[in-house]
């Protein structure tokens, strides 16, 4: 474009995991000397992308020439020996060796075959100077320190490898204003000194701020690159939408529940620093959406409210009572009537190699149950019900429910839940990674509960579903509320802005949100 | 924070375990009709030397984050094999250590590839193996039996100058040339990067696989020592089946005394040392006591579940209750 030498580039890459199109036939180049920002929403394909460059995983199809000489990387030792460094988002570092053992992991100073110790401390202090984290000790154990530390720590082991590619990953997530400026004016002199740099972040004044070349991601494709400052932030958020809508979501009822009892209610509820001053309200029959990039504190709320985090401060009510709960037991008691749909289904929401039966029996075990004997009668009767409302395909109940398809186990998990006739439903993004028809099938149930009475508080990372569902969202930024969309306010572009947390304008006109 | 701090922070569990030892031996020689005299602590070196080796055998597998249910078996395995050997003109000897040496290392790289190559669970996998050594050492020596060099035997269990038990004398040599070279070295490091975060470990390039491949072949070779100095204790060789278990459990509960992570990535051999050490003074304590023996079971598992749960005080401070299940 600029007539420089792309020092890599990627042609034509797919990647697909499962029924999934991750990657489809993206392209990318990336010149010496420059700041490459890549931008896109969740989901966009941004990461698998630099996944593959980095020789985390292998693409489908494609290929990545570096200085013009097709390469392959088996490994991310392949890809870091052939100058390929990668700080990801979710950090890389190793949480019981110290923080000079991390920074030079993948090649060790030796001497007689031993770790030269000494060099390797100097190599440390040398990288921590460098990424402007002076105060970090080298002999600090990694676990010990905070989240925006380890950060820094992750940057400076990237910067010891002496990289001629660095590919940042929302490297800056957690990073207070003070270290992200130190780090931009390490940038800047890397880029001076000849790298090349991948930037991915969410932050449109960073990007401002940093970026020679912007490249927008949609659906696994890139769809637009320009110069950095030549688009609008409007233009851009525009690109990164562009996506049809399907008319997959239940109508919604005309007038919203917004005179019933407040049902949950939050007040200043704060947590460690993942949750900032949180106050809102869910009524009975509403469907409250939580919107915002990942990873803004929506699931830590979710767990807030489930009795999962210690040291909690301000106050939960229910139905106008202040009420503290201490655990999921707890929460799922009849006074309070609490479910949540937990985001990993198979780590936190079902026991894989036990059978359908007994996973959608375990929640409600003690009303099934009298004097610790289980009334097979009765379960088997729930369980029916549940499996005729959620219309679960399985070849029988007492199949190994890891056996069932995503989707099924997905509904397995919710009906495990409404056996208890829940009064408050979370949701943590609970159509992540399932199909259409069934994704369908969850947006229908979820109305017919609100209208049944429940109140229900979804997370979800689709901008469509928070549009579709929602009679209310919520954005988190940073782990507060910096928005609340009513009604005809839920839009794409009213979505995506405040979750950058941009104050551009907010016109009521949406993006074919009547659907 | 000052160097010595992060430090003294590193090496809380050994020093603990080493504070716990020095307590209970104290104690223990205090009470002694013969007090702290040379005999007295050659007979209690000789007794923790077994365990020590065993015990650090479990910790170069227990770093990785696996577990080597073997360990006790190689012990004998090697036992047996010793007094098959172990005999004859120096040379002979000599060619009969390294012999058993071989075999104990072999031993444990088979486990290694078993958990590395073969992806088993290292619990199954060293249990399996465990009853395949077992059985072998059972087919040597099908009743208990055999020679050793005794030359060799009374000289490694006697005293050097008179004063230092040469049992420790090995021991202290077999940690400078086995485990502060392996601790140091970049196998060693990927051991430890492996238990602690093995996703980690291979986002940044570690050779992982050789990593524990070492540790596990390593735990062989350390076995097979203690194997040779049961020889030297008792100048036979036995397949004495509950003998293995017991070693292979004490050198569990000897790691975690030891500070050493069950969980991986954490921990020092030399921890692990001191954990035995500590371990077998308990028995030592009862007797000088005139407890009856038959509480000896009874007072380790009191000792070791309080000594373990001066490390779980941490999970009071866990602000995340899925934390608790990590």
């Amino acid at each position: 474009m600029d007539g420089a030498v792309p020092l890599l580039r990627v042609e034509g890459i797919s990647k697909r995991y499962g029924g999934v199109r991750a990657l489809e036939k993206a392209d990318l180049s990336v010149s010496t000397g420059s700041i490459h920002a890549i931008l896109g929403e969740n989901g966009a394909g941004k990461s698998t992308l630099i996944k593959v460059m980095a020789g985390v995983v292998a693409p489908d199809e494609g290929r990545m020439t570096l200085d013009g000489r097709e390469v392959t990387f088996a490994s991310p030792g392949a890809a870091n020996k052939a100058g390929i460094v990668c700080i990801f988002q979710e950090l890389s570092l190793i949480p019981e060796l110290s923080v000079a053992d991390n920074i030079v992991i993948s090649d060790p100073p030796k001497r007689f075959g031993m770790i030269d110790r000494k060099a390797q401390r100097r190599i440390a202090e040398d990288a921590l100077a460098r990424a402007g984290a002076g105060d970090i000790h080298p002999l600090a154990l990694v676990k010990d320190l905070p989240l925006s530390r380890r950060q820094m720590v992750e940057i400076a082991k990237a910067l010891a490898r002496k990289p001629r590619i660095l590919i940042l990953d929302e490297a800056t997530s957690a990073l207070t204003a003070a270290d992200v400026s130190k780090i931009f004016s390490v940038l800047k002199r890397l880029r001076s000194e000849g790298l090349a740099l991948l930037y991915i972040s969410h932050r449109m004044n960073e990007i401002a701020e940093l970026a020679d070349q912007c490249t927008v991601f949609r659906n696994g494709r890139n769809v637009a690159s320009y110069k950095a400052g030549s688009k609008s932030d409007n233009e851009v958020v525009e690109l990164m939408i562009g996506r049809e809508y399907s008319h997959i979501f239940p109508p919604k009822p005309a007038v919203a529940a917004a005179s019933a009892a407040p049902r949950l209610e939050a007040r200043k509820l704060s947590w460690v620093d993942r949750l900032d001053n949180i106050s809102l309200t869910v009524r009975a029959g509403e469907v409250v959406g939580l919107g915002g990039l990942d990873g803004q504190g929506q699931r830590e709320l979710l767990l807030a409210f489930f009795g999962v985090l210690r040291g909690l401060s301000g106050e939960v009510l229910i139905d106008g009572k202040p009420v503290t709960i201490t655990s999921p037991a707890a929460a799922r008691e009849d006074g309070i009537g609490m479910a949540l749909i937990p985001e990993d289904r198979k780590t936190e929401g079902l026991m894989l190699p036990m059978t359908v039966r007994e996973n959608l029996s375990f929640a409600a075990l003690d009303r099934l149950s009298k004097g610790g004997i289980i009334d097979r009668a009765a379960e088997q009767r729930l369980i029916d019900d549940m499996v005729g409302l959620l219309a679960i395909k399985t070849a029988g109940l007492d199949i190994p429910v890891g056996a069932l398809s995503g989707g099924n186990q997905q509904k397995v998990v919710i009906a495990k839940w409404l056996m208890r006739q829940p009064r408050i439903i979370l949701l943590n993004d609970p159509t992540r990674g399932i199909d259409v028809g069934t994704k369908q099938e969850i947006y229908q149930l979820m109305r017919k509960l609100a209208d049944a009475g429940a109140a229900i508080l979804f997370y979800s990372t689709d901008y469509d579903e928070l549009i579709g569902c929602c009679d209310r969202v919520l954005v988190l930024y940073d782990g507060a509320v910096k928005r609340e969309l009513v009604g005809s306010e839920i839009t794409e572009r009213a979505l995506i802005s405040s979750a950058l947390n941009i104050h551009g304008e907010e016109s009521p006109v949406g993006l074919g949100a009547e659907a | 924070m000052k160097d010595w701090r992060y430090w003294l922070a590193e090496q809380r569990g050994t020093l603990l375990a080493l504070g716990i030892f020095i307590v209970m031996f104290v104690i223990y020689t205090s009470n002694h009709p013969a007090g702290f005299t040379a005999n007295v602590v050659q007979t209690a070196a000789n007794k923790g030397v077994l365990l020590a080796f065993v015990a650090m055998a479990q910790t170069l597998v227990v770093i990785t984050s696996g577990i080597d249910l073997s360990v006790g078996m190689i012990f004998l395995l090697t036992n047996c094999l010793a007094s098959w050997l172990v005999v004859g003109t120096p040379i002979q000897t000599t060619l009969g250590v390294i012999a058993v040496l071989a075999a104990g290392l072999l031993c444990g790289a088979i486990n290694g590839a078993i958990v590395i190559y073969g992806r088993l669970q290292p619990i199954v996998a060293t249990i399996a193996t465990g009853a395949v050594y077992y059985g072998i050492g059972l087919l040597l020596r099908p009743f208990p039996g055999g020679s050793v060099n005794e030359d060799l035997a009374d000289a490694l269990t006697g005293r050097l100058f008179d004063l230092v038990p040469a049992s420790l004398v090995v021991l202290l040599a077999v940690v400078l040339l086995i485990w502060v070279p392996f601790s140091r070295s970049v196998l060693g490091r990927a051991a430890y990067a492996a238990g602690s975060s093995e996703t980690a470990a291979y986002m940044s390039g570690v050779p992982i696989r050789r990593g524990k491949f070492a540790a596990y072949t390593l735990a062989g070779l350390l076995a097979a020592i203690g194997g040779l100095f049961l020889t030297f204790f008792t100048y036979t060789g036995e397949a004495a089946y509950a003998s293995g278990n017991a070693y292979t459990l004490f050198s569990i509960a000897a790691v975690v005394l030891g500070g050493v992570s069950l969980f991986g990535g954490k921990g020092s051999a030399i921890g692990a040392i001191f954990g035995a050490l500590a371990f077998r003074t308990i028995g030592d304590l009862l007797f000088v006591f005139d407890f009856d023996p038959l509480w000896q079971p009874l007072f380790q598992g009191v000792i070791l579940l309080v000594a373990v749960s001066l490390g779980a005080f941490a999970l009071f401070r866990v602000r995340n209750r899925l934390e608790w299940f990590l």
